[in-house]
């Protein structure tokens, strides 16, 4: 049990540590590969709760697939170092509209995260129950096509929207 | 006396030191079998192209690659002056650190004492995990970020092209590589190695073995050809060397790595050609099962089919020409996922109407 609170904090630090790097520092191929390293700690986690499939899976289509394409893009956008724009080292009072939405955003989400931490002894409970359904594929896979069908359907709606989306907007330069 | 030379012999005492053990002798096997590689590399190019091949150093020159990794120690460690510091010295590691994962969850023996020399049975696998397929397309999935890295890192022109190519080719021939390891993984109802290959024990009508290549012919066929196929383009291997390709890039995405780093990517490259055979070797053609050997020498077995898939990888470098870059697009998106789908779809649809 030490061992596993061990490895906890171990994966917990890679992911929060990943995180921050993502947005603390300026090279954005940098933080592609910080994110690669959070997403590498959070599969940890997975593990950690007896979900290997969901572990596994994290890495395959983020890692694996999705962030690639991202280290692609910067690459081939050939992004150099972001520098601090003005009004990124003004007072936030004075920097442009959408800048306040955000703070105001970063605000609620704080709010939220107040809120599930100080949740966390209520939940404590129930933890350890779902774990089965998690690490059995086949039992996922029936949850998934059956209980969450709509949900299911409707991300392939959403998925395949954005995908014609994308070609539409590609394909309009080469006309 | 006696006692004490053989004392390096002697059993194991308890479960964890063989285990500790048979990871130390999978991590030495693994790096020894790039050098076997390289040198039968040399060796069967000579003799497709009527040439002697090394020679010089030990009989048949079977010493060259160590001679090569001697010299690779004393060269000076290059490192061009506009290159990222971090990343190119992480690139390498990357890449060497994910082909050793990638062959964690792959098995390739039967559980064995050793014919009691061990106390307890040990399966000759690192580690078995339920989701052992997936692991391993995971871990060889991550392989790519060195390729990459290493070509956007070295800043040269040769080096991001071949690092821009290598990930294209990676993301369009995953496709086929996952669907052909999926309809496996359905016919078997199991996504850890050793179900899989326990599952291909037995002889169909008491002749041909029950192994995945000659299931529900020829849908098995078609899996195996197509995984093999998207397995050489993962691996970087001629006919798609396009990361590499020396006539236009130079070297690709080494082509500002010296030294150990080289050696590294060299290496790496090696391994995950004999991981992905491995893979082939569980999935398709019955693992560690043959006939005329015991559950215990499977191993021997399987060596013997890892080498035969190695060969071919040797022979189709140096037999075929590198296809052209719009060709290799277009067979993978065009022919190789098409045909990954269908064969998947109707593998799906038997195992649910018969229950294969």
């Amino acid at each position: 049990m030490a061992f596993d609170l061990l490895l906890f904090y171990f994966f917990a630090a890679i992911t929060v540590g990943g995180s921050l790097l993502v947005v603390a520092q300026r090279n954005p191929i940098y933080s592609v590969v910080s994110i690669v390293a959070a997403f590498c700690g959070l599969s940890g986690l997975y593990v950690l709760l007896e979900a290997p499939f969901v572990a596994v899976v994290q890495i395959i289509i983020y890692a694996g697939a999705i962030l690639v394409l991202f280290l692609f893009t910067v690459m081939l956008l050939n992004a150099s170092r972001e520098d601090a724009a003005e009004w990124d080292r003004s007072h936030p009072y004075y920097r442009p509209g959408p800048t306040r939405v955000g703070v105001v955003l970063a605000v609620m989400l704080l709010g939220q995260l107040a809120w599930v931490v100080s949740r966390i002894p209520e939940l404590q409970a129930g933890v350890g129950d779902a774990a089965p359904a998690a690490s059995s594929v086949r039992l996922l896979g029936r949850v998934l096509f059956t209980d969450y069908m709509f949900a299911f359907e409707v991300t392939s709606i959403l998925i395949i929207a954005a995908m014609v989306g994308a070609v539409v907007l590609a394909g309009k330069r080469g006309n | 006396m006696l006692e004490t030379l053989m004392w390096p012999l002697r059993p194991p005492q308890n479960w964890w030191v063989a285990y500790a053990t048979l990871v130390g002798v999978i991590f030495m096997a693994l790096q020894i079998s790039a050098a076997v590689m390289v040198y039968f590399e040399r060796k069967v190019s000579a003799w497709m192209q009527q040439r002697y091949g090394p020679w010089l150093v030990g009989p048949a020159g079977v010493l060259q690659p160590i001679a090569d990794i001697v010299k690779l120690f004393f060269k000076e460690e290059l490192q061009p002056k506009a290159a990222d510091k971090l990343l190119f010295s992480l690139a390498p590691i990357i890449s060497v650190a994910a082909c050793f994962v990638a062959f964690a969850p792959v098995p390739f023996g039967a559980t064995t004492t050793f014919f009691g020399w061990l106390d307890e049975p040990l399966a000759l696998q690192i580690a078995d995990l339920n989701v052992g397929v997936l692991a391993f397309f995971a871990v060889s999935s991550l392989g790519v970020y060195g390729i990459v890295l290493a070509g956007w890192a070295s800043n040269s022109k040769y080096s991001l092209l071949g690092g821009l190519r290598s990930s294209a080719q990676m993301i369009s021939y995953e496709l086929a590589y996952g669907m052909a390891l999926a309809t496996i993984v359905l016919l078997a109802g199991s996504m850890s190695f050793r179900e899989i290959v326990d599952a291909q024990a037995g002889y169909y009508f008491g002749m041909i073995p029950r192994w995945n290549v000659f299931a529900v012919f020829p849908f098995g066929l078609v899996a195996f050809l197509l995984f093999f196929t998207a397995g050489v383009a993962e691996t970087n291997r001629a006919p798609f060397d396009f990361p590499e390709a020396e006539q236009e890039l130079v070297a690709g995405y080494h082509t500002e790595y010296s030294s150990m780093r080289f050696a590294m990517f060299f290496m790496a490259e090696y391994i995950n050609m004999v991981t992905v055979s491995a893979v082939a070797v569980n999935l398709f053609l019955g693992g560690w099962h043959g006939p005329f050997l015991s559950p215990a020498y499977g191993w021997i077995w399987f060596l013997i089919k890892l080498a035969v898939l190695l060969f071919i990888y040797l022979w189709l470098r140096w037999t075929l020409p590198r296809v052209r870059y719009d060709q290799l697009m277009s067979l993978g998106w065009k022919v190789m996922l098409p045909l990954a789908t269908v064969n998947l779809l109707v593998v799906a649809a038997g195992v649910l109407a018969f229950g294969l």
